[in-house]
C-alpha cells in the first residue's frame, strides 16, 4: 500500500449484497482528510457504506483500507476511528459521562486518563451540565450530542458520522456543524452522511452522491457541477435592461436559454460554459450600455446535483 | 488529535501480546455486563430461579424438620436427588441458559451491541469478558442457591445430628462437592449456552433440545452419556444416585477426568464463540 493511500479511506471495488438485495455495487473510493459527505435518498447505500468502513458489516466483494487498516482488525482500527451511528439505544442505566467512561475504559484507558478525556468530550458536545443525568431521560438531540461525545472522546483521527444533525435544534445544529470544521481543520478525516442539503453544502469539503447502492458523482461540489455538462448552468443577472441583455447573451453559442425574470429586473442565463459567459458579460458591461447591479449562479449548489443527478428534492428525502 | 490518546498504548506495539491492556479491557467489560447481568430488567428470572431452591428447603424445614431430624441418613439421599434433579438439572440449566445466551443475543435484541464493536477490542477478549461476567453472576447466585438450600437442609437436621454430620461425618465434605459441581455445572452450562446464543437467533429452541439430552442422559448408552454435561456432573456427586430400572449403566468418570475434562471442553466453545463472533455482522434490522 502506498504510502498516500496510508492516510486515506480507500474503496476498491467494493460492492455488499444483503442475500440478493443490493447494499452497495462497485464502489471505488480515494477520500482524503476534510469533511466528505455522503449524500443520497434513503436506501441509497450511506449507511451500508459507513457499517462497511467500520467493519459491523463485511463486503461481499472488494476491499477497504481505513489509514491503513482493515475493517476487519477492530482492535487496530478503533484506535483511528469513531463512528457515531444511527442506533438509537444505549447500555442501560448509565449517565451520559458514565456511557463516555466506560466506553473508554473498554478501549483499555485507565480511570485516570479516562475521565479527563470524557470530561472533554461531553465539554465539546455542550452536554456538561447534563453528564451526570441518565441518558434514558436526554432528549432526542441531547442522545445524539452524546452518541458523538462517545465517538470523539478517544481522539480519533477518522470520525464517521451517520445523520449526526438529526433532532438537534437549529443552534446545536450550528455548534456541531463549527465542531466539524474545527476537527476537520485539525486534520482529520470526517465523513458525514445527511439528508440536508443545505448544511451539507455549507460544511462539507467534497460530497460522495450514492443512489440506489452506486456512487453517482464524487468530488468538490462546484466541480461536481461543472462536470455536468447536459445540464448547462443557470446565472441569474440583475440589471436595469434585461431585454437588451437577452438579446446580446446569444452571441455566444454555449448559451441554450435566456428568460426574464418575472419582476422584469433580471435574466436567468443558461450557458454550457460559464467561464466564456463571465468574459463575454465583462465585456458587455464594459460597453456601458446595462448596469449591472449582481450576478449569482442559480443551480450551483447541492441542491441542484442532487435534483440533477438523483432526480427528486435533496429535502424531500 | 489522536496523538496523545494513543501515547499509552504506543508500549504494546513492541509487545508480543498485551496482557495488561487485554485484562483492563476485560475488568472494563465485567463491570458494565455484571452490572447490567445483576440489575437489568432480564435479572428478575434468575433471582427467582435462584431463590426456588432455597424456598423449598426453608419449607421442607419447617414442615418436616423433625422426619429429617429422625431419619438423617435417608434425608442425605433425598436432598442428593433434589440438588441433582432440580438444582443443578432445572435452576443451574435455565438460570445458565437464560444469563449466557442473553450475553450477545439480549444485547442484539436491545440493538447495543455496536457499542462493543466499535471499541478497539479484539473480539475474543470480549467474548472472554462476557463469558467471566456471565460466570461470576451465575456462580455468585446458584452457589449461593446451593448454600442457601444446604443452610435449610442442615436446620432440619436439628442440632445435634447436624453438627455429627457437619463435624464429625461426610457432612462438610458433602457440602464442599456440592457447591463445586454447581460452580462446575455453571462454568460448563454456560460455555455452551454462550455459544448457541451466538449461532441461533431464536436460542430458546436448541436449549430445549439440550435439555432434553440432557433429561434422557440415563437411557443412553455409554459413549453418548460422555457427550453432555451432566454425566460428569453427577460422577462428582458425593451420594450417588441411582438412575431408575431403565437405565443403561455407565462407569462414572472420575473426578480427575471429569473436571479437565469439562474445562477443556468449556476452552473449546469459548474458541469457537470467538471465532464465530469474527465473523459477525451487526444487523438488527434483520433481527
Amino acid at each position: 500500500m502506498s504510502e498516500s493511500s496510508e492516510q486515506k479511506i480507500v474503496f476498491e471495488g467494493v460492492s455488499k449484497f444483503y442475500g440478493e438485495i443490493l447494499g452497495v455495487n462497485k464502489v471505488n473510493l480515494l477520500v482524503a482528510p476534510g469533511i466528505t459527505s455522503l449524500v443520497g435518498p434513503n436506501g441509497s447505500g450511506k449507511t451500508t457504506l459507513m457499517n462497511l468502513m467500520t467493519g459491523l458489516i463485511r463486503p461481499t466483494r472488494g476491499r477497504i483500507s481505513i489509514l491503513g487498516t482493515r475493517p476487519d482488525q477492530p482492535e487496530k482500527l478503533f484506535r483511528k476511528v469513531g463512528y457515531c451511528s444511527q442506533y438509537d439505544s444505549f447500555p442501560k442505566g448509565l449517565t451520559g459521562f458514565e456511557l463516555v467512561r466506560s466506553m473508554l475504559a473498554v478501549h483499555g484507558f485507565h480511570r485516570k486518563e479516562a475521565e479527563p478525556l470524557t470530561w472533554k468530550a461531553i465539554e465539546r458536545v455542550g452536554l456538561t451540565d447534563a453528564a451526570h443525568r441518565k441518558v434514558a431521560a436526554y432528549s432526542k438531540g441531547m442522545r445524539q450530542r452524546i452518541r458523538l461525545a462517545q465517538a470523539i472522546a478517544h481522539r480519533p483521527s477518522v470520525m464517521i458520522l451517520d445523520e449526526p444533525l438529526n433532532g438537534l435544534d437549529p443552534v446545536a445544529r450550528a455548534e456541531t456543524m463549527r465542531l466539524f470544521r474545527q476537527l476537520a481543520e485539525e486534520g482529520l478525516h470526517l465523513i458525514v452522511s445527511s439528508h440536508i442539503l443545505h448544511e451539507v453544502d455549507t460544511m462539507s469539503d467534497r460530497v460522495i452522491l450514492l443512489n440506489n447502492g452506486y456512487v453517482v458523482a464524487e468530488g468538490e461540489i462546484h466541480g461536481v457541477r461543472n462536470e455536468m455538462e447536459e445540464h448547462p448552468m443557470q446565472i441569474l443577472i440583475r440589471c436595469d435592461r434585461p431585454s437588451t441583455l437577452a438579446s446580446r447573451v446569444f452571441e455566444q453559442d454555449s448559451v441554450v436559454e435566456a428568460k426574464l425574470h418575472k419582476d422584469r429586473r433580471g435574466l436567468f442565463v443558461k450557458t454550457r460554459d460559464a467561464d466564456s459567459f463571465y468574459l463575454l458579460l465583462n465585456r458587455i458591461v464594459t460597453e456601458g450600455h446595462i448596469n449591472v447591479e449582481s450576478v449569482a449562479p442559480v443551480d450551483d449548489d447541492l441542491n441542484a446535483v442532487y435534483q440533477y443527478l438523483i432526480g427528486s428534492r435533496g429535502e424531500d428525502q | 488529535m489522536s496523538s496523545s490518546a494513543d501515547a499509552q498504548f504506543v508500549e504494546h506495539a513492541s509487545d508480543k501480546l498485551p496482557w495488561s491492556l487485554w485484562m483492563r479491557q476485560i475488568a472494563a467489560i465485567l463491570r458494565l455486563e455484571v452490572k447490567k447481568n445483576f440489575l437489568g430488567r432480564r435479572a428478575i428470572l434468575i433471582y427467582l430461579l435462584a431463590l426456588a431452591p432455597v424456598l423449598l428447603m426453608a419449607a421442607m424445614a419447617a414442615t418436616a424438620g423433625g422426619e429429617i431430624s429422625r431419619h438423617s441418613g435417608l434425608a442425605i439421599i433425598i436432598f442428593a436427588n433434589i440438588f441433582e434433579g432440580f438444582i443443578l438439572r432445572t435452576v443451574v440449566f435455565f438460570g445458565c441458559a437464560w444469563i449466557f445466551m442473553n450475553l450477545f443475543r439480549g444485547e442484539v435484541v436491545d440493538k447495543s451491541l455496536h457499542y462493543y464493536f466499535l471499541a478497539p477490542v479484539r473480539r475474543e477478549v470480549l467474548v472472554t469478558g462476557k463469558y467471566l461476567s456471565g460466570l461470576l453472576t451465575s456462580i455468585f447466585l446458584f452457589a449461593g442457591s446451593t448454600v442457601g438450600a444446604l443452610f435449610f437442609f442442615y436446620l432440619a437436621l436439628g442440632q445435634s445430628a447436624n453438627s455429627n454430620y457437619t463435624f464429625n461425618g461426610l457432612g462438610l465434605g458433602h457440602s464442599v462437592s456440592y457447591i463445586s459441581i454447581t460452580v462446575l455445572a455453571c462454568v460448563g452450562y454456560g460455555a455452551v449456552f454462550l455459544v448457541v446464543g451466538l449461532f441461533f437467533r431464536n436460542p430458546m429452541i436448541p436449549a430445549i433440545i439440550i435439555y432434553g439430552w440432557e433429561f434422557i442422559n440415563f437411557l443412553l448408552p455409554p459413549v453418548l452419556k460422555k457427550i453432555s454435561i451432566i454425566h460428569y456432573l453427577r460422577s462428582l456427586s458425593p451420594v450417588p444416585i441411582p438412575e431408575g430400572p431403565y437405565a443403561l449403566i455407565a462407569e462414572p468418570t472420575p473426578a480427575w477426568l471429569s473436571v479437565p475434562g469439562l474445562l477443556i471442553l468449556t476452552s473449546l466453545v469459548i474458541v469457537i464463540a470467538s471465532l464465530q463472533i469474527r465473523r459477525m455482522e451487526i444487523k438488527y434490522g434483520g433481527e
